[in-house]
């Protein structure tokens, strides 16, 4: 398999006023073409500002301050604005949390559509935008005749497809979708994972699926990165990973998740509070929380170890 | 239902339709007034020390039908009766008395705290509202309920400011503020949907002690029918303002009668990569309350419907011993 992106060494800083906010530290990250990675963790962990990231997105005062991302071995952070834009959109596409707030309420979606044709294809007709966007609608499971219609006049889980359809409609090879299902209740999610599913076959998709939701990550991931504090804490199959998880705080977390269909009758509880990314622990950034600390972790940031066939920062596989 | 003498709360055939607000066209051409039927004719109990879940899926009435009970809301019709008065008889001061009984923890612990009130005095002030203590009376039990729901240092995080909490600290505080008159019926809103994963098994964990330290009755509201398996007792599953089942926890996730429960149930994304659904998952999304289909409200979306799904309205039957169903099944 070749590999599509590449993030080497990324650190990504958001100065405010009280000091610099460390989301994102010293994260190396490979991405094989055709896979779905599951990027994991609690709000605040850095995994949003590390998707926001690849495709150049990220809100002043964020700034990539060091580190490469390569895409199909082109650097991203060093593009200039225009090369940046013929690739968002046409090769890296993104889906947000809330599908409302992504649609412009003013127009319908036909224009949405053709206009995100228009902007990247330049010299489309308007009927063949058209057709492309009625063929990308049917492909969602939405009768083509809506597209008449307004944000306002479609369900949730109808506007989140719509969302989707306007990312893939250029055809990209990586899409990054940042907690897709948030704002979905259960069923209409349960709908919305199905889809993703089948898209991903259809057009050959690499995703990044950002979530909290370890379900969603256990259905649909092939393998899973874990965040916590802005560092990756472990990176492997999702398979191993639900087994047999080597970090402590993937440990944890996993312990802490309702599962319907076993039957635990206490959730375990992790306990402290994610760190404050403005003045992060020293050592390894989960010590505090950590059951197995040992003296090292207090000092010095953890290498990554491979174990087997797993990526896992912590000492304790050192 | 049935008479129960430890019953704490009766709800009976309980409506609330909000009016559609009309154009101005609508009403040059006289349009007939819509309501949207949030809560249409829903009848449970809740009995002393148990914690019913009341599951749906937003817009299903759950969260309306917690507020008739506490009478944040007046309904269109019907009948909450609290230790076998009704609350909807109540003046305005004998509600004020009851308040004081009957409590309530909120989705958001971002809104629901006021960001110019130290935690001490937000905890403190149903205090203010409710009794005659004095400063220095207060002050104690807050610092007591703070304890309690494991803000420590306690009176250290007293003077502080919400904005200087975790979100799990604030969530602990509107837990706390609600206890601080000794209730004994809490209306939990959603109090985990905005918390972090690992902080959502604390918050769990912690009411299930507060319950037994209190001797609390929950009506613990949601959409996540995974976490009412750690809590609940019973659970009354909510479709388009009306309730489908209801019965005790281990009947309802083991035996789902009702065609909606099942779909529910499968749905819950499982935490296990080797788990793959099988119960299908019905098209479409929730209709609109303003015009519900006729007879069932799921037909449209049931894979068993028959035809008389669509013509007559199914009414609750005992399936089971306390196992009730609205299905023709």
């Amino acid at each position: 398999m070749a590999t599509i992106l590449e993030i080497e060494d990324l650190s990504v800083h958001f100065p405010i006023n009280i000091g610099t906010v460390q989301a994102v530290q010293d994260v190396n990250l490979r991405l094989e073409q055709g896979e779905v990675m599951g990027l994991v963790g609690e709000s605040g962990c850095g995994k949003s500002t590390l998707g926001f990231s690849i495709v150049r997105l990220l809100r002043p005062p964020g700034k990539i301050v060091k580190g490469r991302i390569l895409y199909h071995g082109q650097d991203i952070v060093q593009m200039s604005q225009k090369e940046i834009l013929s690739l968002r959109g046409r090769k890296i596409a993104m889906i947000f949390q809330d599908p409302l707030t992504s649609l412009n309420p003013l127009f319908r979606i036909d224009r949405q559509f053709i206009e995100t044709l228009f902007t990247h294809e330049r010299g489309l007709d308007k009927k063949t935008a058209f057709r492309r966007a009625e063929k990308m609608l049917e492909s969602l499971g939405i009768s083509p005749e809506r597209l008449s219609e307004y944000p306002h006049q479609m369900s949730g889980g109808m506007r989140q497809r719509i969302m989707i359809g306007m990312g893939l409609i250029l055809n990209p090879d990586l899409l990054i979708a940042d907690e897709p299902t948030t704002a979905l209740d259960v069923i209409v999610e349960a709908q919305f994972l199905d889809l993703l599913n089948d898209l991903r076959r259809q057009y050959n998709l690499t995703i990044i699926l950002i979530t909290h939701n370890l379900g969603n990550v256990a259905q649909l991931a092939d393998r899973i990165t874990v965040m916590y504090g802005g560092t990756i804490a472990e990176v492997g199959q999702a398979n191993t990973i639900f087994e047999d998880p080597l970090h402590p705080y993937t440990q944890g977390l996993l312990s802490s998740i309702p599962n319907i269909k076993l039957d635990q009758p206490k959730l375990k509880t992790m306990p402290g509070s994610p760190p404050d990314l403005v003045d992060p622990p020293s050592g390894c950034v989960f010590h505090p929380r950590c059951p197995y600390v040992k003296e090292i972790c207090r000092v010095q940031k953890p290498e990554t170890f491979t174990e087997d066939g797993r990526l896992v920062s912590c000492w304790l596989y050192g | 239902m049935r008479e129960n003498v430890e019953e704490l709360l009766t709800i009976t055939n309980l409506k609330k339709h909000f009016p559609v607000q009309k154009g101005f066209l609508d009403n040059l051409l006289a349009k007939k007034k819509g309501f949207v039927r949030a809560v249409d004719g829903v009848s449970f109990f809740i009995q002393k020390g148990e914690v019913l879940g009341l599951v749906g899926e937003s817009g299903c009435g759950k969260t309306t039908t917690g507020r008739l009970i506490l009478r944040l809301l007046e309904p269109t019709s019907g009948e909450v009766l609290y230790n076998g008065k009704s609350i909807f008889s109540y003046s305005r001061k004998q509600m004020e008395r009851l308040r004081e009984k009957m409590q309530i923890i909120f989705q958001d612990p971002y809104a629901s705290l006021s960001p110019r009130m130290s935690i001490g005095k937000a905890i403190g002030h149903p205090l203010v509202i409710h009794n005659n203590f004095s400063k220095a009376e207060i002050r104690e039990r807050c610092l007591q309920i703070m304890g309690k729901v494991g803000l420590t240092p306690a009176s250290f995080l007293y003077k502080k400011y919400p904005h200087q909490l975790s979100g799990g600290q604030r969530q602990r505080v509107v837990i706390a503020r609600a206890l601080v008159t000794n209730p004994d019926f809490v209306v939990a809103d959603e109090p985990i949907a905005m918390a972090d994963v690992s902080v959502r098994a604390m918050i769990l964990e912690l009411m299930a002690q507060l319950k037994e330290e209190f001797d609390l009755t929950y009506l613990y509201i949601t959409h996540d029918l995974a976490t009412c398996k750690y809590i609940c007792d019973r659970v009354a599953i909510m479709y388009l303002g009306k309730i489908v089942e209801i019965g005790t926890l281990e009947e309802v996730f083991k035996k789902p009668a009702h065609p909606y429960t099942a779909t529910l149930l499968a749905a819950v994304p499982v935490p296990d990569p080797k788990y793959r659904r099988t119960h299908p998952i019905p098209k479409g999304e929730i209709p609109s309350p303003i015009n519900p289909p006729p007879g069932c409200r799921f037909h449209p979306r049931c894979h068993s419907a028959k035809s008389t799904c669509s013509v007559h309205e199914p009414d609750l039957v005992e399936v089971r011993e306390g196992h009730w169903v609205a299905c023709f099944l």
